[in-house]
């Protein structure tokens, strides 16, 4: 069970957050861009072997929808790209 | 008889007699003694059969290492496949052997003996294969014959879960692990000393050593004194630390705990540091017939003779490769063990181990190669390792040793890694992954002094380390011995699976040589002693086979459970309604107290199904249910709809962006049906919202989803509209309603009287007001979901009851009845009104539920437009909504596939729903059909086992298509 740092609630159980998936690309203007943007955009998740950026909803706790980088190999919760300095 | 008890010593109560039964035979024993030491002390040797030969099996370990006696426990607290050594004697005990029909002595499956070579390693995955294995599987576990799941939970207690926060969690309360504990309590760290057995000591409990020149045992019990007396020190005994997880996450299985109504307690525990003191395991040697009743470890032995006082046989061989079996040799002849001779691998026997037994005959070089005898060892034979004359030695207990492991496996399901120590020929802990310490025994420091040392300092974490007793212990060392190359007879890697050497030759033999699946190939380590005592074994003989270095050759994996832990402690006190409550309505007892039929109809709501009358059968309630709705008046509560209070100056904004159609034109005072897709474009749910006013707004959504759509809602508004001004409050358990509905609802509403105008000029369809009702406050919405003139009358928790008795006292010249969920379900498949889950799949988009009027053009986005789109864009043969007719008159099971002329042919859609319609005297369903819009009129055939059923295609309204009656 992993041990999720919520910034509000502080570092929780696994079992208080509903997992709400890697996070994707911030959604385009349906409008703006081509069809197969639009397709990738809706059906390609991010699924590395190593670090990914994803959701966790504090359903339990605080209600927060929250982003953390996780290893994917280890569950280590570790800095992202934009989390240094 | 107790004829194997020592006249004196040990750590038992000989004040305090229990009687127990073993396979149908009484016995006794003491207070302090496993059922394994009693089996000893009264002569039992024979105790087991093995698992696939039913060759005759005893006693060989004295712990949780112990790979060869499983047995059933009977009674109230019946339990399956216990290892003999774990399971502490009591009174009233009643165990059977396993594996074994009827009894040890005299066992039918015997007979498999006969057939070993036949039943090679592979052999079912070879032989059981055609059509697959789980045809075979439930008759092949039958005749393995393990113990069955008892039939009955435990009726004198029940299992629970906790939670703690700790600084240091010991596992494992042996020398190492109480100088841990001692240099980490006195610092004034929060710790946990975990322990497996009934009391702290570890191997110091089995072992003749002293601590500062007195027994070794004294110093555990002032140690655990000091300990007892730290507030910040939590002690646990009869404790298993089964499970490392991630972030540092420790299980732990507490078997029966200081409170009686307690059978066992599983902890989750998150450590900031987590010390492995496990302590070692002492492996056994490999060579012919090394299974045979009267083979021990010889650190068993040990156990058995010191701390239980009971003498397993009279005359012994010992079998070794290291100095530690000479310190059990003295034990052993001080208790009156002759000791027929020391077979020591090793051509050198260091000068520490021969003065430990000065006068004692001992064969340096030599190995044990085979034993001798049925029941019990009578003999062993013996040669020197390097060929030459072999020799008889009659015996009849024969005590191995090869050699130590550490107790890795909680370190390694940390993912610290292992490394091969070639002087200790075994693996240990090497480099840590999260933050896991080992110390004693389970990281190879295998004397006392040594174990104490690495346990103050692990505890100390580099603080001050307290003073380290003096203390004596034999030198450890070891030259290893994978297998005996002489043996002769089968000679068991893993006794509890019948794995040989052979049949590791042979798995490699087959091209199974990654250690890995020599492991499932074989079986061997996948037993419930998980190969304690012989998965190095194992290793050895492939790294021999292959001629590698055994770090080459590696680990199999360990995993979680360390020990079995049984089901109800990792469930808890999550059990029977506990698990996943229902959800109730204010009314409940009403419903029940009416003979409400009740069950769950969606997300964990427990509804009343419908209300039968004396005598009345499902059919004829629902019927008669109907029927007030229709030509009368019904009511039900309406409750468990979801319901959200939306908050804000952006929330029109924001619900233009969920709802396909145009909310945020909506006047105050009005509601609205709408439609949501999710992002690709499926639809995700649908509902009602009501604006209270600029600002204010109350939206509903299906009683399942209810859940889901805050979840969604929550999520967009959070990540994606992070600028909105929104707040989303759930509000289904604040806002009950009782809905009135029929052609006399009206009349009803103006029984219980109301100031407010419910005329259907001023309160028309899809418009609601605030008010009294029957001097309630309360908010009446129209809306309907059964396509009757409907009144939604919603209050306050507090007053629903009072609201509804009143509603059924003054409805009750009307005719009024409750209705159940089943009459919802008729009435609204009779309007071909959409339920999720029923007429909403994965590929249906709003059109072809003939709802693309909802479809906005108007508003350049919302969630799922474009993807709608895109996935209608040159698509053909789409499965539309429509209703059927079966004919002749019948019902259509829910979701029965329509294929082409009821040939076996591909389906081109599926009957969602059929119900008795008491408007029309028949059935009626609804379908999703292939370009069912252009096929009304048409027959289709519904493809069932039973046969074909034709059905008339129609328009998905099968009553009051223009809805004059809901707007009345
Ligand atoms: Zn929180």
């Amino acid at each position: 069970m992993m041990n999720i740092p919520c910034p509000f609630c502080g570092p929780r159980n696994e079992a208080e957050f509903a997992f709400g998936g890697p996070v994707k690309p911030h959604r385009p203007d349906p409008n703006a861009v081509s069809e197969v943007e639009w397709t990738q955009y809706i059906t390609t998740v991010p699924n590395p072997l190593g670090p990914v950026e994803e959701r966790w909803w504090h359903v339990k706790g605080c209600g927060t929808w929250l982003t953390i980088w996780r290893d994917t190999r280890t569950h280590d919760i570790v800095e992202g790209p934009g989390d240094a300095g | 008889m107790q004829v194997d008890r020592l006249g004196g010593g040990g750590l038992i109560d000989r004040t305090k007699t229990l009687n127990f039964t073993f396979n149908g035979r009484p016995y006794r024993g003491f207070e302090g003694d496993t059922l394994a030491s009693a089996l000893l002390a009264n002569g039992v040797r024979l105790t087991a059969r093995s698992f696939k030969y039913h060759r005759p099996r005893g006693i060989v370990g004295s712990g949780v290492e112990e790979p060869s006696t499983l047995v059933e426990l009977m009674g109230e607290d019946a339990s399956g496949n216990r290892p003999v050594t774990t399971v502490p004697l009591r009174e009233g005990l009643v165990a059977k052997s396993v594996n074994c029909w009827p009894s040890p002595e005299f066992d039918i499956g015997a007979v498999n003996q006969l057939f070993a070579r036949f039943i090679p390693a592979g052999f079912y995955y070879k032989t059981f294969k055609w059509p697959n294995w789980h045809l075979y599987e439930p008759s092949i576990r039958k005749a393995a014959g393990l113990a069955g799941a008892p039939v009955e939970a435990p009726k004198s207690g029940h299992f629970e879960n906790r939670y703690a926060h700790c600084d240091l969690l010991i596992a494992g309360a042996g020398p190492a692990g109480l100088m841990a504990a001692l240099a980490a309590g006195r610092a004034g760290q929060r710790v946990m000393l975990i322990d497996e057995g009934m009391q702290a000591g570890g191997s110091l409990l089995n072992r003749n050593l002293t601590i500062e020149g007195k027994p070794a045992m004294d110093w555990v019990a002032t140690t655990v004194c000091e300990l007892d007396a730290m507030p910040n020190v939590t002690q646990l005994q009869n404790a298993t630390v089964w499970g490392y997880r991630e972030h540092n996450f420790v299980m732990v299985n507490e078997r029966a705990p200081e409170h009686p109504s307690i059978l066992e307690r599983n902890w989750r525990v998150r450590a900031a540091r987590v010390l492995c003191s496990t302590g070692a395991i002492e492996r056994t040697l490999v060579f012919g017939n090394n299974d045979r009743p009267g083979v021990m470890l010889a650190s068993a032995i040990q156990a058995y003779v010191n701390r239980y006082a009971v003498r397993p046989g009279k005359r012994a061989v010992i079998f070794t490769n290291n100095n530690s079996a000479y310190g059990v040799a003295a034990d052993m002849a001080a208790a009156g063990i002759d000791i027929a001779a020391i077979i020591d691998s090793r051509e050198t026997v260091p000068d520490a181990a021969r003065a430990a037994v000065p006068k004692q005959e001992i064969l340096s070089g030599h190995v044990v190669y085979s034993t001798h005898g049925g029941r019990l060892v009578k003999a062993v034979s013996v040669m020197p390792s390097n060929g030459g004359a072999t020799r008889r030695i009659a015996c009849d207990l024969l005590a191995v040793s090869g050699g130590w492991n550490p107790a890795v496996h909680l370190w390694s399901q940390s993912r610290g890694t292992l490394a091969y120590d070639e002087a200790l020929s075994t693996f240990r802990p090497d480099t840590p992954v999260q933050n896991a310490i080992s110390a004693g025994a389970a990281n190879g420091d295998l004397t006392l002094a040594d174990a104490l040392r690495s346990g103050a300092e692990a505890g100390a974490g580099g603080g001050k380390t307290p003073e380290i007793p003096a203390s004596d212990d034999l030198p450890y060392a070891v030259e290893p011995i994978w297998r005996v190359e002489q043996a002769r007879g089968k000679a068991f890697l893993d006794m509890q699976n019948d794995v040989s050497v052979d049949d590791v030759h042979l798995a490699l033999r087959e091209g199974y040589d990654n250690v890995e699946h020599v492991k499932r190939y074989t079986t061997g380590g996948m037993g419930i002693d998980q190969g304690k005592v012989g998965n190095i074994n194992i290793i050895g003989t492939v790294a021999i086979q292959k001629g590698l270095p055994l770090d080459e050759v590696g680990t199999t994996t360990f995993r979680a459970p360390y020990t079995p832990v049984s089901f109800g402690a990792i469930g808890g006190i999550r059990e029977g309604s506990v698990s996943l409550p229902y959800r109730h309505t204010p009314i409940t007892a009403w419903n029940l107290a009416n003979g409400a039929f009740m069950y769950e109809s969606g997300a964990r709501w427990r509804r009343p199904g419908y209300f039968p009358r004396t005598g009345e059968g499902f059919q004829d309630a629902v019927n008669r249910e109907c029927r007030a709705v229709r030509n009368d008046v019904g009511v039900y509560d309406g409750s468990p709809l979801g319901t959200f209070e939306l908050k804000g100056r952006d929330v029109d904004k924001f619900l233009d962006h969920l709802y396909t159609n145009i909310m945020s034109t909506l006047k105050p005072g009005r509601a609205r049906y709408g439609l949501m897709l999710s992002d690709d474009g499926l639809v995700a749910d649908d509902g009602v919202a009501l604006r209270l006013s600029k600002d204010r707004w109350i939206i509903s959504t299906s009683t399942g989803h209810a859940d889901a759509m805050n979840a969604h809602m929550e999520e967009i508004l959070q990540t994606e509209f992070p600028d909105y001004n929104v707040f989303i409050t759930t509000v289904t358990s604040q806002w009950n309603n009782v809905t009135i509905c029929g052609p006399k609802a009206r009349e009803v509403m103006e029984a219980l009287g109301t100031a407010i105008d419910i005329s259907p000029e001023t309160l028309p369809f899809m418009a609601f007001a605030d008010g009294h009702v029957a001097g309630i406050p309360a908010r009446i919405v129209r809306v309907s979901f059964t396509g009757e003139l409907s009144f939604e009358v919603n209050v306050a928790p507090r007053d629903l009851l009072a609201l509804w008795e009143m509603t059924l006292e003054v409805g009750a010249p009307f005719g009024i009845a409750p209705i159940g969920s089943e009459a919802n379900h008729v009435l609204r498949v009779e309007k071909g009104f959409l339920s999720l889950g029923h007429e909403v799949d994965g590929p249906i988009d709003p059109y072809d539920l003939g709802l693309g009027w909802a479809m906005s053009k108007k508003k350049a986005d919302y969630f799922g437009k474009r993807s709608v789109a895109l996935r209608r864009d040159g698509t053909t043969n789409r499965r539309e909504l429509v209703g059927v007719i079966p004919e002749p008159d019948r019902m259509i099971p829910e979701g029965a596939p329509l294929t082409p002329g009821g040939e076996r042919k591909a389906t081109e859609g599926f009957v969602t729903a059929c119900v008795y319609s008491t408007v029309h005297d028949r059935w009626v369903g609804l379908a999703l059909l292939e370009n069912g819009h252009s096929r009304h009129g048409e027959t289709v055939h519904v493809r069932l086992n039973e046969g074909v059923i034709p059905a008339r295609v129609t328009p998905p309204i099968h009553y009051d298509p223009e809805g004059e009656r809901l707007r009345s």
